[in-house]
């Protein structure tokens, strides 16, 4: 989230569209009751289902899933014709003004750059016009045809209603309706907050989803402000910390691209990695990025680690392959992985394609499971009726099983979706042999060192040179691991504007991220969570609810990461000279000599408005993007359809059949040849949570299976009807990966919708079943789904799939 | 009282102990019944082991009073048929509750009063065990809206039947002679020819 | 067992007063059907702090789950779909014992102190005084209370008397994620449920409104309604409730009338007997067979 949960509490237009916030976020959802009830503000779902959000809401759209960026293109479409957006913050603080490079185009389907083979773009002409200091060249009229301004109103002046409606199956007076809600919050003083979640991320154009969205928050002045922004509403209680820390080995903690064979040497990586400013005066504070990943090194290797060697640099792993989920099963499936380290995961049930995965780790040598639970991964040889059909004969994986703690049987941090990073307290001893996860990975990590110091190896030195300067060896305490994240002084950190003053003496905690350098003065595990826990003790454990702004921002409660700053960019909150765009929610303002306010400043403290230092402090141009080089299939989103779609063309293109769907999406062999076709597969499925379950984890727990206990799909009344299905039927749902049986819920709440001259059908199907637990048993729902992901995350398909369905 | 050998017979042993599991039933039905009813009578189900055991005893009870009745009923029924006499007997049944019984019609086995209360009787218990059976819920699951009449029918047959038989006790207390043709079965035959003169004669053939 | 920093207003089958010296306010518990997500929150929270689990049912077509209350499933929530105006509205419906002013259920209970009514409002089952009877069931016109197959006592929600005894909420109040259940004194709910109904009819729902049925005395538990004129769209919440005209007539005016009858069956015998004497078989018929004898 840009903004955080209470935060909702401040807009005027709660939009949900791309999750289910009451189903999936029963607690943040109270936030926007808040809303609701005491600011008047309007809920608006949109959702190819009628869902638990809808039943609050003040007007509900369906949609065809799949289809939201068409949806939110269209929005943009109506934005910019009926003049719904918010000039000046459009002009100063976007891209919109931004000289983009000749070369760049848009034709049928495919941006300039595209290689068919590769499926990828070569992004060259995805640039600015440059002056010769190496600025971006700007059109502060936004009238030259080039701008980014033009060039994004003519991407989307295709996204005419009646178009809208006809991909997106939404009646186009119901999308005109939304349109005129969103329209309403480009006035200065009006926000809008948009909740989604893996409703958008989880497809194969997922990123691009919710940057249109960004684009669209830009457009109505929203970002920065409060009851504002852009955010995702995370699903685990601690994804967020999980993904800070490095979840995906693209990056290193705090999103710090990892090195990769390219990077030859430590100079090389740092290079390459800190972006040049672009815009003149702009604090483009990613060209810290020498800072950050020194003090990480010496986090990691201590005094192992100095300038002498690179800070380590050699001994850090270097990219040579994806390594996102989907990689790993594909890498496990072609037989090319012996071990697999599962921990806190049940990949046989949260990963697509379920037969694929079981295949995979069939093919292990061996395979350790760290978990509280007994996983359906666990026992992916076990036969379980029809649930899992495995042969442990011809299954010759030895499984380890590490029974772990629950969070509640250990101290440590969780970090929401608001970027609030709380620590909890043990609640209570685990049950039988269970340990801590850090005490197992200790413990791992302990009797590697060992042989490796016994008996040597390829490269013993990364393993045997890190630092480990815990009480108890093998029981790291999670105080110390905090500590560490936090950061701390090796030698004197010194004020860089007066050299006398000593900011930090070695051995203390550091107070946040400005105080980290290259110079291996600094040790920060993670810079983003710079100063968490700082001289002052650990901030994160803090539970001052007192909010004198009645923002919501209690700014002493927990820490939020950066820097404690509870709403990103809240400089854009105000106008150029330094006046809250809405007085009333003023997030923080100009006093004359500092920004302040409500909120820690997203703003070097001291820089007067007339500097022109732009709010997007991230940015190597200062200001937002909505012409955005980074993602991999286009610098504006463009409508794809799913990869098995029920249509055969895409509206938008008709005549292009290689743009069908995400043209730069990975698709491993194998994989495009088990898509289904809509004639046989004439149904769009989509996967979803509940909200009396928790993934796969609370159908263990007794409670939960008594009020959600067996596995269900969702049909329209429709569908029910010409299948002949009756409410509470067992049915049968195949996708061309395999089938489910479940028992069949037959609702109002979801509709056939016309799309492209045809009746699409929805099948909504939960996830929550599998076949180890107190509920009933069930059958793994990824069976069914596809083994494609999102081109940028690869966050797999899960949202938007063919199935058919019938009686059991 | 003295035994004689002339007495007559009015009732065998079988229907002697009929009568009285009928009779027993009724009691225990009654009390732990009217203990569910009014709390005045609460205390009564102490007699039963508790609450808990009345509330378990009685609709048991209810089964046996009924299938006992039932046997009486095929027994005695025959002989309760009204005719023209009980009629006549029974518009002058105010002479006969003044104690001016020397005028009555005379009467067969039953006069017209024990005919009445024979069907009276009859009708209470079948309303009694239907509308028992719609309250049984450790058994059946009826519609509220049924179980609600069958609770006001249950209780008002329930009192009515209480009333006649205490009108039953009492009139075989009042009528001297009576009570013993259920302890040994004979009455003597004055009091046959005094009060039931027709089957007097028809015993005794005089 | 008696809670004893409550007092009892009402007792089953006592017919004496209850001690009732203490000044009591009268609570409530608001759930603001308009903010209800049904996450079912409430029922966890109801099955954790009661320590009452559940059987792992069945799905029959539908998100109720439980599929209906039962012994140890003192609340559900219910799910209707219904189409108003062209418009789909999901309506879900916490169900729940309505802690009646005038409970029905302990108008019928036959067990002295098995169903008590706090001064406050909460209407209690103690099971150690329950006999199993099910009348309460006859009698609540919510159709609320279950006996159990396990030990053949009624139960239903106790509103958490014994959190509210110490002066917590509810334990579904408590966990309500969006504040759909309210708790607090019935005036300040009904209170709350204004502004809450002005919301509503500032959003397009005339006739929105509070469900407090004066048929059984206002109840204890309210619901805040988008389309209060028709309750029975939320799952047969029932249009108009009140007690039974028959279970009125039942447990009111047959009790004293019966009584009189039977006492006057009784006095009436007795009187006769001591008035009229009794029905002696005649001297002279006597003697008339002793002659016949003696020939």
């Amino acid at each position: 989230m840009t903004n955080h949960w209470v935060d909702i509490k401040n807009a005027d237009l709660v939009l949900v569209m791309g999750g289910n916030a009451a189903e999936a976020h029963p607690c943040g959802f109270k936030w926007v009751i808040e809303a609701k009830k005491d600011r008047k503000a309007k809920l608006v779902v949109v959702d190819p289902r009628f869902t638990r959000s809808a039943a609050v809401s003040d007007y509900y759209a369906p949609i065809r899933s799949g289809s939201d960026i068409a949806f939110l293109g269209g929005v943009i479409n109506y934005l910019l014709t009926n003049d719904k957006i918010h000039h000046d913050y459009v002009k100063a603080y976007t891209n919109a003004s931004f000289l983009i490079d000749e070369g760049y185009k848009f034709e049928d389907g495919f941006f300039s750059g595209y290689n068919p083979e590769k499926r990828s773009y070569a992004k060259d002409t995805w640039k600015y016009q440059t002056d010769k200091d190496g600025y971006a060249k700007v059109d502060p009229t936004l009238q030259d045809p080039r701008c980014a301004f033009q060039l994004m109103k003519q991407h989307y002046s295709r996204y005419t209603p009646e178009l809208v409606s006809k991909v997106t199956g939404t009646p186009k007076d119901a999308f005109l309706k939304v349109c005129e809600h969103i329209a309403e919050t480009a006035a200065p003083n009006k926000t809008m907050t948009i909740c989604y979640a893996l409703g958008w991320t989880q497809h194969s154009v997922g990123s691009q989803n919710i940057r249109t969205m960004a684009m669209i928050q830009l457009l109505l002045g929203n970002m920065g402000m409060a009851g504002g922004g852009i955010n995702a509403l995370r699903g685990h209680a601690n994804v967020q910390g999980i993904t800070d820390m490095c979840l995906y080995s693209e990056v290193l903690p705090g999103y710090l691209a990892a090195p990769t064979d390219a990077d030859k040497n430590w100079a090389e990586f740092v290079d390459k990695r800190t972006p040049k400013t672009l815009r003149p005066n702009q604090m483009n504070y990613g060209q810290n990025f020498s800072k950050w990943a020194t003090s990480l090194m010496k986090a990691w290797y201590g005094a192992a680690a100095t300038d002498k060697n690179d800070y380590a640099y050699d001994w850090l792993p270097k990219k040579d392959a994806a390594y996102d989920v989907l990689a790993i099963f594909e890498r496990m499936h072609q037989g090319k992985m012996n071990g697999f380290l599962c921990q806190g995961f049940n990949p046989l049930a949260s990963v697509s394609n379920k037969k694929k995965v079981g295949d995979a780790m069939a093919k292990l040598k061996y395979l350790v499971v760290i978990d509280p639970l007994a996983t359906d991964t666990s026992e992916f040889w076990k036969p379980h009726g029809e649930f899992n059909e495995a042969d442990p004969a011809k299954i010759q994986t030895e499984v380890f099983r590490l029974p772990a703690n629950l969070f509640a049987e250990e101290s440590g941090s969780f970090t929401n979706s608001g970027r609030v990073i709380q620590w909890h307290w043990k609640a209570a001893d685990g049950p039988g042999e269970s340990k801590g996860d850090i005490e197992i990975m200790a413990g791992l990590f302990l009797k590697l060192k060992e042989m490796y110091a016994k008996d040597g190896g390829k490269l013993p030195e990364p393993i045997l040179n890190l630092t480990w300067p815990h009480r108890i060896a093998a029981k790291p305490s999670p105080e110390e691991l905090l500590m560490e994240i936090s950061g701390k002084a090796l030698g004197e950190v010194l004020d860089p504007k007066d050299k006398t003053k000593v900011l930090a003496k070695p051995g203390e905690q550091l107070a946040g991220f400005a105080q980290l350098r290259d110079d291996g003065s600094t040790a920060c595990g993670n810079w983003i969570y710079g100063g968490c826990w700082s001289q002052a003790g650990n901030l994160t454990a803090r539970r001052d609810n007192s909010d004198p702004s009645g923002l919501g921002q209690t700014l002493n409660w927990g820490y939020a990461w950066p820097a404690n700053r509870r709403i990103l960019y809240n400089r854009a909150s105000c106008d150029v000279s330094g006046k809250p765009w809405d007085p009333k929610r003023a997030v923080i303002k100009w006093s004359g000599t500092a920004w302040g306010g409500n909120d820690v400043p997203d703003m070097r403290p001291d820089a007067a408005p007339d500097e022109n230092v732009m709010p997007f402090i991230m940015t190597a141009e200062g200001v937002a993007r909505l012409f955005a080089p980074a993602l991999a299939e286009g610098p504006f989103p463009e409508h794809y359809e799913p990869f098995e779609t029920p249509l055969d063309r895409n509206p938008f293109h008709p005549n292009n059949p290689k743009a069908v769907s995400n043209p730069a999406a990975r698709v491993y062999k194998g994989d495009m040849e088990v898509f289904g076709k809509a004639k046989d597969f004439p149904y769009v499925a989509t996967t979803y949570r509940l909200v009396e379950h928790f993934h796969f984890w609370t159908k263990h727990a007794r409670i939960n299976a008594v009020l959600q206990p067996e596995q269900f799909v969702e049909i329209g009344e429709e569908l029910a009807k010409e299948k002949g299905i009756a409410n509470g039927d067992k049915v049968k749902v195949r996708s061309n990966r395999g089938f489910i049986k479940a028992v069949a819920v037959v609702t109002k709440r979801i509709k056939a919708l016309d799309v492209d001259g045809k009746k699409v059908h929805t099948v909504g199907i939960p996830l929550h079943w599998g076949f180890k637990g107190v509920a009933k048993p069930g059958y793994i729902t990824n069976t069914l789904t596809p083994f494609v992901g999102d081109a940028n995350s690869q966050t797999p398909e899960f949202k938007a799939f063919l199935v058919n369905i019938e009686k059991a | 009282m003295i035994r004689n050998p002339k007495d007559l017979k009015r009732y065998t042993a079988q229907e002697r102990a009929n009568h009285w599991v009928v009779g027993i039933s009724f009691i225990l039905l009654a009390i732990s019944g009217l203990a569910f009813f009014h709390p005045a009578f609460w205390p009564m189900t102490q007699l039963f082991g508790g609450g808990v055991w009345a509330r378990i005893l009685h609709p048991f009870l209810g089964v046996l009073m009924a299938l006992s009745f039932l046997s009486i009923f095929f027994r005695f029924r025959s002989l309760n048929v009204m005719t023209p006499t009980d009629r006549e007997w029974l518009s002058r049944a105010k002479e006969m509750v003044d104690g001016n019984d020397h005028d009555m019609p005379e009467q067969g086995k039953y006069n017209g009063g024990q005919k009445m209360m024979f069907w009276a009787l009859a009708l209470c218990m079948l309303l009694l065990m239907v509308s028992g059976v719609l309250l049984w819920r450790a058994y059946f699951g009826f519609p509220v809206e049924l179980v609600r009449f069958g609770a006001v029918i249950h209780a008002a047959t329930a009192a009515v039947m209480i009333a006649l038989i205490m009108v039953h006790i009492y009139a075989a207390i009042w009528v001297k002679g009576t009570v013993r043709a259920m302890w040994y079965g004979t009455v003597t035959r004055a009091w046959a020819k005094q009060h039931h003169r027709a089957w007097y004669r028809q015993v005794t053939g005089k | 067992m008696a809670l004893q920093s409550l007092d009892i207003a009402r007792r089953s089958a006592t017919t004496t007063p209850p001690p009732a010296v203490r000044e009591t306010t009268e609570v409530a518990k608001l759930i603001d059907v308009s903010t209800c997500i049904g996450c079912k929150a409430c029922q966890a929270a109801c099955m954790e702090w009661n320590d009452i689990r559940d059987e792992v049912g069945t799905n029959s077509g539908v998100y109720d789950n439980p599929a209906d209350l039962t012994a140890k499933s003192w609340t559900v929530m219910r799910y209707a779909e219904v189409e108003e105006k062209g418009r789909l509205e999901w309506l879900i419906r916490k169900d729940g014992c309505m802690h009646c002013a005038d409970p029905g259920c302990l108008k019928a209970c036959p067990a002295p102190g098995a169903i008590i009514q706090y001064a406050n409002g909460i209407v209690d089952f103690h099971q150690e005084n329950c006999i199993g009877c099910g009348y309460c069931i006859t009698g609540c016109p919510f159709n609320i209370p279950r006996i159990s197959k396990e030990d053949s006592k009624a139960y239903k929600c106790s509103l958490c008397s014994d959190r509210v005894a110490v002066g917590q909420a509810p334990a579904c109040a408590k966990v309500c994620p969006t504040g759909a259940i309210q708790f607090g004194s019935k005036e300040q709910m009904k209170d709350y449920a204004d502004k809450r109904i002005g919301d509503l009819k500032s959003r397009g729902y005339d006739k929105a409104g509070l469900y407090d049925p004066q048929g059984v005395g206002g109840t204890h538990v309210m619901y805040v309604l988008h389309h209060a004129d028709r309750p029975e769209l939320y799952k047969g919440l029932p249009n108009d409730p009140g007690i039974s005209p028959l279970v009125s007539l039942w447990k009111g005016f047959a009790k004293p009338l019966a009584n009189v009858a039977l006492a006057a069956v009784a006095l009436g015998s007795l009187f006769h007997y001591v008035t009229k004497g009794p029905n002696e078989v005649s001297k002279e018929l006597e003697d008339e067979l002793e002659k016949e004898d003696a020939q």
